[in-house]
């Protein structure tokens, strides 16, 4: 298990290097910003002394000119110095943004490929916290922190250097404090490190509830659940909080504790170096140029050693974004898969069976065939498998056994897109984004006119609504709008449907919430729309389907009656029983 | 954002006060270390005192334990407030979110709502621990190093305090410009979070349509955007760190030169220009720690806004005292009293969401007394489910008043309103949680009270051939039943507690009409002290209420019986004869 962890955290460092890697140009440049500034500004302390050298000699006798000199120099190094590390940060800014947007967008065609299953059981709120909040904590660590990491490295060579010039003997100080410092980060860094990631997933946990809750918040009012769901709300907050403050309890160790080994050495450097000053081997200039470097050396391993704990949080938070972008995709198409194109739209399913969960089949051995231009109704009480079916023909879910044809070439042989493109499709859950109603309806046809939309619209019988909106067919729909209906919505998804030049049609319930007065005005024009087109309807109204070429009575997965409304009335089965329900 | 700090942390500030001391001890600890390295080197070298020299060093390690161990004390007190004033900050967030009304909830909209609760709290709580960490030590360190450098030279430690004003400047004059390219950021990043949340409901339909490379690049240019501005946002940000840089090597650059003359003039020495040089880099990190509280105050303060905007929001539903004669006019007293019997009453309502344009509901007057069932049908649109809104509060009415059991909708509190109601609205949320859990709510219903929920509503049979039962794990939204199977846990939670009021906003659209058709006679038969009210598009749904409301583009056209609707309303009878097929 801990090694399985293990290889992960190194995976996911491989990974983040891959993406660092394509920018390696831009990142090579910034290592020449990053090491001239910091040689620039390690040649500070250099021309410092030299300068007070200068000035040694005393009253009225201080050699001004180089002290302007080597003053001159200073300024410059500096100026040069500071502007080097403004480029440095530009650049890194850059280079991590590209990354940021290179992540962002691979976890986004991610989400685009994921099967439709995945959403069922993954809260949004996670799935955002991933792409939004994991991202930027990765980002924010490679903007700041790597930069930071890099000063270190270079910084601590340098002063290294320099106090080796100094004296070789008083450096041994450090072989005792750095493994120090080493260890003691790395047992932390042990310790904090799962801690970091349950901080990661608790926050996904409560952001995931939130957004659940947030959205069902009139439902809540209304039961007067407001206490009820505080209280639900209060416990994963405090688990939240709770684990933010474990990472941190061990995080913010770290800091002092690389100070402390500072502080330590430092210590060691004076005792040692007064030491080497009695026994004649060093001057006190050297020790004070010695514990000047010194503070060099480790002042920004401080820095690197708070860092630390931030880069903990970046390698958890980058490891979720991995997780997502590594779950299994729809299978792809098959190698020699074909691109639908002007199907006739007949469409044969024979003996399919499929199970969401293995060994849990729900449809069982199902067989029917749907010739081109006709209208097939299916038809049976809630639960039987009405929408499963749909989830087969738009190749959601792959069956387990049996095949589904399309002109009698089988579904598994096509691409996905084009075997979807030639089904046009109304679901029970309608779906509109944000944007106005014209490039909604026109999103499922590219270059669709003007013309185009408004007819569809009037023939959804949506188009004088539309019209009677203050900005007509540019009305933004808001997410949560309340200008618009639930049955508008569906009028409107209805019209996008009709504009597709597609030769199979689906309808999910989708007009079991409209009036029928409106549903027969729909059905009249949906009829002359549908000309041509093989229509799959589900619908619990009877009365939208008696113009049905075939009915297929769905029971526990399986059709059990099969033929038109005639001939089922006929059959005092299922259907006829269903069918007089509705006069109770 | 100074509210929030007040509000929340004001409770910490004793605890504050003592890890403050402690921070503080710490770091006096951590700057008393190279003090006794100067005495070492000045003093005790010249005694030649091997011994003393050990002593002193020992003294060294002590300060340093005692400045890490009071550092990590400092440290975790710091991220025990700063969680516990997170936790307080989410709950009365949440509490606050909750509880807006629902004009409120539409004008802030959910997604933003979300983003506040979730990224701005977030921001909120990384700043008030990083604060509380470097904003002691910083100070302390800035303070205390220019307070000795005033000792060893004030013409010098002049130069020095001529900087500090120009860097003060410059950190405040970027944040100044950074706080709006925050707020900005922000947006864009709402406008971010909305479309993949978009994106994840409509999954299927994008798939459907293959428009999953459009998606992809509309994904891009809000990516872009937000990439964009993140960077010229960092660009701002990091002026502050190198131009800091330059001023304070310059002013050690001064510091020389005017060292340079006072030792000529022999008014300094050159060892304390020496020393200047050290208590140069504390300061300068000391500075550069400040200017990164900027930047995560920055960020933090816009979060922070955003936050208290929601939490100062006024409640603009509040609980009114209205009596009888303060409504209506002198003509209307004696309807008055009778409509006061009534357990449903509208009188002139009008209503619109918008406040603009059409009005959803006109002029609308009904009345239903305990145990009756009235009937809404109309268009889509025509103002069936903002009817139900008005009824429970969810808006206030524009004109007219609204009576429920006799008193006025808005004199009630808002859970002893509530009380009255069991309601399945369009689209109700199913959450992830058990069925049980769903029908209940967390609401205090026995398990006998839960079983005939599930009975009535037609859903125990489906219930039984779960696995566990009612203890059935469902997935978000409800993903793992069928729309009917979803309305009717949803009918179980309207009918678990026996409402006085029952509303039925077009929930049995997914069910068959024999379901139907059986669960309304058993909620009549069960529920006779129950008044129903069924918002449905089936003229089978509502043909047997007591009163059946037509309604179209909101305003009433007929009222009545199915029978007296068949003979005097056109609308109701054509569509009951499409419906029905007679």
């Amino acid at each position: 298990m801990n090694t399985e962890k293990k290889r992960y955290s190194k995976r996911t460092i491989l990974r983040l290097g891959q993406y660092m890697w394509q920018y390696k140009w831009l990142l090579a440049l910034a290592m020449i910003c990053t090491l001239g500034s910091n040689l620039f500004s390690l040649i500070g302390p250099k021309l410092t002394g030299l300068s007070i050298g200068a000035i040694e000699s005393g009253r009225g006798a201080v050699d001004f000119e180089k002290v302007f000199y080597y003053a001159g120099w200073m300024a410059l190094f500096y100026v040069v110095s500071a502007l080097m590390s403004y480029g440095l940060h530009v650049l890194m800014l850059t280079i991590s943004r590209k990354v940021v947007y290179r992540m962002r967008q691979d976890v986004f065609e991610k989400l685009m490929t994921l099967p439709v299953g995945y959403f069922d059981v993954h809260q949004t709120g996670d799935i955002i916290s991933r792409i939004s909040y994991d991202i930027d904590t990765v980002n924010a660590s490679l903007s700041n922190d790597l930069v930071q990491l890099l000063t270190t490295v270079i910084t601590v060579t340098g002063a290294l250097l320099m106090m080796l010039s100094i004296s070789p003997k008083l450096v041994l100080v450090f072989a005792f404090t750095v493994p120090l410092s080493v260890l003691i980060t790395k047992y932390i860094t042990g310790k904090t490190r799962p801690l970091f990631r349950q901080r990661s997933a608790k926050l996904g946990e409560l952001n995931g509830f939130v957004e659940e809750m947030i959205s069902g918040q009139k439902t809540l009012k209304a039961y007067n659940r407001e206490e009820y769901t505080q209280g639900k709300f209060d416990k994963k907050n405090k688990t939240a909080v709770e684990a933010y403050y474990r990472a941190e309890y061990y995080g913010s160790v770290v800091g002092p504790c690389v100070n402390f080994i500072n502080n330590l050495s430092l210590s060691l450097i004076s005792v040692f170096g007064a030491l080497l000053y009695l026994a004649g081997s060093m001057r006190i200039g050297d020790i004070s140029s010695f514990v000047l470097y010194s503070r060099k050396f480790s002042g920004p391993i401080n820095e690197a050693a708070n860092i630390f704990s931030e880069l903990q949080s970046a390698l958890a938070a980058a490891e979720r974004v991995f997780r997502l972008i590594e779950e299994a995709s729809e299978p792809a198409d098959a190698e020699n898969a074909i691109v639908l194109e002007g199907a006739r739209g007949e469409v044969e399913l024979q003996s399919v069976n499929f199970g969401y969960l293995p060994g849990k089949t729900i449809i069982h051995d199902l067989s029917f065939r749907a010739q081109p231009g006709k209208l097939i109704a299916i038809v049976g009480p809630t639960g039987a498998g009405k929408t499963t079916l749909i989830n087969l023909l738009m190749r959601f879910y792959d069956p387990d056994s049996g095949t589904i044809t399309v002109d009698g070439k089988p579904n598994a042989m096509m691409t996905r897109s084009s075997l979807r493109k030639a089904y046009a499709m109304v679901l029970q859950d309608t779906w509109l984004f944000y944007g106005s109603i014209y490039e909604n309806l026109a999103y499922g046809k590219e270059g669709a006119t003007r013309e185009d939309v408004e007819a569809a619209a009037r023939a959804a019988h949506i188009h004088s609504f539309i019209k009677r909106l203050p900005e007509g067919y540019d009305t933004i729909l808001t997410d949560e709008g309340t200008n618009i209906s639930k049955g508008q919505k569906q009028l409107l998804t209805i019209a996008r449907a009709m504009l597709l030049d597609s030769k199979m049609l689906i309808l999910d319930e989708a007009t079991s919430n409209v009036d029928t007065r409106t549903e027969r005005q729909i059905q009249k024009a949906m009829l002359k729309l549908m000309e041509g087109k093989t229509c799959f309807v589900i619908a619990h109204r009877l009365s939208t389907i008696e113009n049905a070429d075939l009915i297929l009575v769905v029971n526990d997965g399986e059709v059990v009656e099969q033929g038109t409304h005639g001939e089922l009335m006929e059959r005092q089965g299922v259907y006829r029983r269903l069918y007089n329900a509705q006069f109770e | 954002m100074k509210q929030i700090i007040l509000k929340y942390l004001k409770p910490y500030f004793p605890r504050m006060g003592v890890g403050f001391l402690i921070k503080f001890i710490g770091t006096i600890m951590d700057l008393c270390i190279p003090y006794i390295l100067a005495h070492i080197i000045d003093t005790v070298i010249l005694t030649k005192n091997k011994g003393l020299i050990f002593g002193w060093g020992a003294l060294m390690i002590v300060c340093s334990l005692l400045a890490v161990s009071f550092n990590i004390i400092a440290n975790r007190m710091a991220s025990r407030v700063s969680g516990d004033a997170t936790e307080n900050i989410r709950h009365d967030l949440f509490s606050k979110t909750m509880r807006l009304s629902n004009a409120q909830t539409d004008f802030y909209t959910k997604p933003s709502l979300i983003s506040r609760m979730t990224s701005d709290t977030y921001n909120l709580h990384q700043m008030l621990g990083r604060i509380q960490r470097l904003g002691v030590r910083a100070p302390i360190l800035l303070v205390g190093g220019l307070c000795v450098t005033f000792t060893l030279d004030y013409a010098m430690a002049c130069v020095l305090l001529a900087v500090l004003p120009l860097l003060g400047f410059i950190t405040v004059y970027v944040s100044r410009r950074s706080i709006p390219m925050f707020g900005g950021l922000q947006e864009a990043n709402d406008r971010f979070v909305r479309m993949v949340r978009e994106d994840i409901a409509g999954i299927r339909v994008i798939k459907a349509l293959s428009k999953t490379d459009y998606e992809t690049e509309k994904f891009r240019s809000i990516n872009r955007e937000v990439v964009e501005r993140e960077r010229k946002n960092g660009m701002v940000m990091s002026i502050i760190n190198p131009s800091m840089n330059i001023l304070l090597n310059l002013g050690l650059v001064g510091v020389i030169l005017v060292g340079a003359y006072r030792v000529n003039a022999g008014t300094s020495e050159v060892g304390k220009i020496l020393a200047f040089t050290t208590y140069f880099t504390i300061i300068l990190n000391a500075m550069m720690s400040i200017s990164k509280m900027f930047t995560i105050l920055s960020k933090a303060i816009a979060s922070g806004n955003r936050i208290w905007y929601v939490l100062e929001g006024e409640d603009d539903m509040r609980v009114m005292e209205i009596y009888g004669e303060a409504m209506g006019d002198e003509g209307s007293r004696g309807d008055s009293a009778e409509a006061e019997d009534c357990e449903i009453c509208f009188d002139h309502v009008t209503f619109s969401y918008l406040k603009k344009g059409e009005a959803n509901v006109k002029d609308l007057s009904f009345r239903i007394k305990k145990g009756e069932t009235l009937g809404i049908i109309g268009e889509i649109g025509s103002g069936k489910s903002t009817i139900i809104n008005l009824m429970m509060r969810m808006y206030d009415a524009d004109q007219g008043r609204i009576l429920i059991a006799g008193k006025d909708v808005r004199s009630y509190e808002p859970s002893e309103l509530k009380q009255k109601f069991g309601v399945v609205f369009q689209n109700d949320t199913i959450f992830e949680d058990t069925i049980a859990e769903n029908v209940t709510l967390g609401r205090k219903i026995s398990s006998k009270q839960l079983q005939d929920a599930l009975f009535y509503a037609r859903a125990s049979e489906f219930v039984k051939n779960r696995d566990d039962k009612e203890g059935e794990a469902l997935n978000i939204k409800g993903a793992n039943l069928s729309g009917g199977q979803k309305q009717r846990v949803l009918i179980a939670r309207a009918l678990a507690a026996r409402p006085e009021i029952l509303i039925l906003d077009d929930s049995s659209s997914a069910l068959d009409y024999r379901t139907d058709a059986e669960m309304r006679k058993g909620i009549r038969e069960h529920f006779q002290d129950t008044t129903l009210v069924i918002v449905a598009q089936r003229v089978s749904s509502i043909r047997n209420a007591d009163h059946i409301l037509v309604l179209e583009d909101g305003v009433p056209i007929g009222y009545g019986t199915h029978e007296e609707l068949m003979e005097g309303c056109d609308v109701y009878s054509e569509i009951s004869r499409s419906q029905m097929g007679a």
